[in-house]
């Protein structure tokens, strides 16, 4: 009783201080000392409402279990041995021994926990406003939601603004009268969280009928997006699979489509390229973000130099017998492969992906799209541009288109058609090698790195239809879309197997490919 | 008629003269010398060249439809692998109960993967006269209805090549497959033995090796059977001008099919012979590497003589052996050297080789 009429004086000695000081410390350590739930309820309900600048550290120290209190009625942060004043977070004389921890419950912490959230939906950073409503969400309350219905209006980020909205329409759920709740059911329709989609299937065995139909209806509109969603991320996953396809392939294209050249040594120059990626940073191990901008042209220039070097030793004696070049093409294949299996090691080797590359660009809750994936797609288009603009806006793209479709009378009109060849060649294996940079970062990089992809992307070439960058392009993205949508039912192998016996059977139908050329550039 | 056949065949009679001394010499120093002789040939070696044999052969069947049918398959191999997994499944069945598991009706694997009873694909395969049908028929549908597809639709040049080549991934990525009840990633193996003859005896595998040389000198006798006669002119002629023949009249279409499934059917026997010898069969044995070095020998003995097939295919395979035992860091760096250097000064092969000396001293001779 003694101490009911303390708390009562103190109390009221303290509405006269609060004017001249917002000490919150000072209001709630009465409620402390009685140390019941109550009480500490009170406290906490206190120092959240409070506008003290420390209010949110004070909540924290208390649910870490570390705000102490002294006898004297000094509160102190003990922490590590060392007792602080919690205001000025100075080191405090008293000693620890003497002071007494001021326990909370389950309940007290979560309660605080919510306080806490609450706080930081006045955050500066909307970061933070939009995690704090997120993680109040599933528990969200009338009481709250009419506060967050007065933070709407102040709010400015239009994320933070739909969390806030969801919470409201969220609580309305359980508003009293029907019609607000139909009307809660009716706006939460089509929204993707996952926090409407529990609400909701709750809600379709409620005992209202009207309530239960209208929850049904707004969950089977939430499904429906969500299927549409999948179908939309499978078809992302099938177009950066294509990406792949098509950066493997390209070079292909110009090498075999334009040249006719068959070289089987075209995925080593692909793993050329992904060593590259790996040298260069072994050499700036500190500088990993912008290795890979440095890695395309190195990567270009040592597959392209290495291609030069082919078409000058070899494929130069072999044109217009093509299945021997398949042959000798094939013996460098081996030779590259051993040879990086000699030089730097049978293994495989890591290869780091910049910080850019990681993380995801979220859509919705449904719908992620992983940056890498996103980037590879980019790269990939931004390679088939510029090989597309180099092929038909400059003087070297006009004398390869002339040399592959006329050779003799592209030489007597005075194009050094060796000359062009060996360009032609390393560009061709210069994009082999860029292609590598893009693979190093989403595939093991070893010395059969090549060989994987060499299939695939002859496949994608014949299916295409030799000598055409635009049939390349719709073969390799639509390879990759097939490959993806067969997958989940027929799983990646056998998905892989259906897709090579489809092309087998292709070729059948349309021996030349989806886009054949035409006229004399067709030859035999 | 076995002479008016090797007639003109120089080379083919040498080789087959060799192929027969060594059929009958290899079991005598086997069997009749006793061990620590200098000239008693080890079990071992007889099994490695019984291996050679039905490389041979399968190089061979390649010449047939490379050198005289200008297709280049870079897709051989699934079918000498397909006469293997029969082969291996026969000797899989042979088992019986004395597997791991001890499993009287399952070999080991299913037993593994939990399976309650044989597919019905393994049906027949404990009668060896039934997995001696499979060798041929399995490698000849495939190759029937591929080349019945494919050269219909007048798919040709590099474009049959890569198919060929894709046949055989998808095969390699099929039977890596543990569902598809063909023993997954490990294959076939642990077999014991063959039509109640231990695999592990001495004269199990000289039999199995006299076998492998006399399926290589029967497989070579067909193929020259076949390129003497009228059909052998037809095939050289579509392989010289296509589109011409066919305006002359003939079915190009039909020849290069039936061609191209006599050839499978070699294969297969080929991969049949070579499974007892080696001891297992795994889908390895389907890699595109696989098929393209079956074209090398080829390339290296010589397309298009038969024998040089024989020669390249023994010659490359004794080197491998050596030196991926010597120094097995190099065998690729030559392997590949080899492909390099063979297409870009012996486009002909050896047995090219040994004509143009033949014909650089007759022309020397000319001049002079």
């Amino acid at each position: 009783m003694m101490k009911r009429l303390m708390i009562l004086v103190v109390l009221s000695w303290l509405c006269f201080q609060s004017v001249q000081a917002e000490d919150v410390l000072i209001e709630v350590l009465p409620l402390l000392q009685t140390n019941t739930v109550q009480t500490k309820q009170q406290a906490i309900e206190t120092l959240a409402k409070s506008t003290d600048a420390n209010r949110a550290q004070y909540l924290q120290v208390l649910m870490n279990g570390e705000l102490y209190l002294h006898s004297n009625g000094t509160l102190a942060i003990v922490k590590d041995s060392q007792v602080l004043d919690p205001k000025t977070n100075q080191v405090l004389t008293l000693p620890s021994s003497e002071f007494k921890k001021i326990t909370t419950t389950n309940n007290l912490r979560s309660q605080i926990r919510k306080a806490l959230e609450q706080l930081n939906l006045t955050d500066a950073n909307p970061t933070v406003r939009l995690q704090a409503a997120t993680n109040l969400l599933n528990t969200i309350t009338p009481d709250i939601a009419a506060s967050w219905q007065q933070l709407l209006t102040t709010e400015t980020n239009p994320t933070v603004k739909n969390a806030l909205q969801l919470g409201i329409d969220l609580a309305a759920l359980n508003a009293p009268e029907k019609s607000a709740r139909l009307q809660a059911i009716q706006l939460l329709s089509g929204n993707l969280a996952p926090e409407v989609r529990k609400r909701l299937q709750v809600l379709t065995t409620d005992s209202d009928a009207e309530i239960a139909q209208a929850s049904q209806r707004s969950l089977k509109t939430i499904n429906d997006k969500i299927e549409l969603y999948s179908y939309g991320e499978t078809l992302f996953f099938g177009v950066s699979l294509g990406s792949i396809l098509v950066l493997a392939a390209i070079g292909l294209a110009i090498t075999f489509g334009v040249m006719g050249v068959i070289n089987m040594a075209h995925g080593e120059l692909i793993m050329l390229g992904a060593y590259t990626t790996y040298f260069i940073q072994q050499l700036m191990p500190s500088f990993i973000d912008y290795s890979l901008i440095l890695a395309i042209p190195a990567a270009f220039i040592v597959s392209g130099l290495m291609g030069v070097l082919i078409e000058r030793t070899v494929i130069r004696h072999l044109y217009g017998r093509p299945l021997e070049t398949l042959l000798a093409t094939f013996g460098i294949s081996l030779i590259l492969q051993q040879l990086v299996r000699t030089v730097v090691s049978p293994q495989n080797v890591p290869v780091s992906n910049p910080s850019w590359m990681s993380g995801s660009l979220e859509i919705n809750s449904v719908l992620s799209l992983t940056y890498n994936r996103l980037y590879i797609i980019v790269f990939c288009l931004i390679v088939f541009a510029v090989l597309f603009m180099v092929l038909k806006k400059t003087n070297l793209g006009l004398q390869v288109r002339a040399v592959s479709q006329n050779r003799a009378m592209a030489r007597a009109m005075g194009v050094r058609s060796a000359r062009v060849d060996a360009l032609t060649f390393g560009l061709g294996s210069g994009i082999a090698g860029v292609a590598g940079v893009a693979l190093s970062q989403i595939t093991n990089v070893g010395p059969n790195l090549g060989q994987s992809y060499i299939i695939d992307s002859f496949m994608v070439v014949v299916f295409g239809g030799v000598g055409n960058l635009w049939g390349t392009l719709v073969a390799g993205l639509s390879l990759g879309v097939v490959n993806k949508v067969l997958e989940p039912w027929a799983g990646a192998v056998l998905a892989k197997i259906l897709v090579l016996v489809f092309i087998i059977l292709f070729i059948q139908k349309r021996p030349r490919g989806l886009f054949p050329q035409k006229g004399r550039a067709a030859g035999d | 008629m076995l002479l008016t056949l090797l007639r003109n065949d120089r080379g083919g009679q040498i080789m087959l003269g060799v192929l027969a001394l060594v059929i009958i010499a290899v079991p005598i120093l086997n069997l009749v010398v006793p061990q620590g002789n200098p000239l008693h040939v080890p079990t071992y070696l007889v099994t490695l060249m019984g291996k050679y044999l039905t490389y041979a052969l399968l190089a061979v069947t390649v010449d047939l439809v490379w050198g005289y049918l200008g297709i280049l398959s870079l897709g051989h191999g699934a079918f000498f692998a397909l006469g293997g997994y029969a082969m291996g499944m026969y000797l899989m069945r042979q088992i019986g109960d004395r597997g791991v598991y001890g499993n009287p009706e399952l070999p080991d694997f299913m037993v593994f993967l939990n399976w309650k009873e044989l597919p019905w694909f393994w049906a027949g395969f404990d009668m060896f006269w039934f997995a001696l049908l499979m060798v041929i028929v399995v490698p000849a549908i495939l190759a029937f209805v591929f080349g019945w597809l494919a050269f219909r639709s007048r798919v040709t040049g590099v474009y049959l090549s890569i198919m060929t080549q894709a046949l055989t991934y998808a095969l390699l990525l099929a039977f890596f497959r543990n569902e598809m009840g063909f023993g997954g990633n490990n294959g076939l193996t642990d077999f014991k033995d063959m039509l109640g003859f231990s695999l592990q005896a001495d004269g199990t595998r000289i039999a199995l090796f006299v076998a492998s040389g006399i399926a290589l000198a029967l497989g070579y006798l067909i193929c020259r059977y076949i390129i003497n006669s009228k059909l052998g002119r037809v095939i050289v002629a579509i392989r010289d001008a296509e589109s011409r023949t066919r305006f002359v009249g003939y079915k190009v279409e039909n020849y290069k099919v039936w061609v191209f499934t006599v050839s499978a059917i070699l294969a297969g026997i080929a991969g049949a012979l070579y499974v007892p010898q080696v001891g297992i069969i795994n889908p390895g044995e389907f890699s595109p590497l696989n098929s393209i070095e079956i074209v090398i020998w080829v390339a290296i003995g010589g397309r298009a003589t038969l024998y040089g097939a024989v020669l390249g295919a023994i010659l490359v395979n004794y080197s491998k052996t050596l030196f991926t035992g010597l120094m097995p860091e190099s065998w690729l760096f030559m392997l590949g050297a080899l492909f390099v250097l063979v297409t870009l000064y012996l486009p002909k092969g050896l047995a090219g080789l040994v004509n143009q000396l033949k014909t650089h001293t007759v022309s020397k001779k000319v001049t002079a």
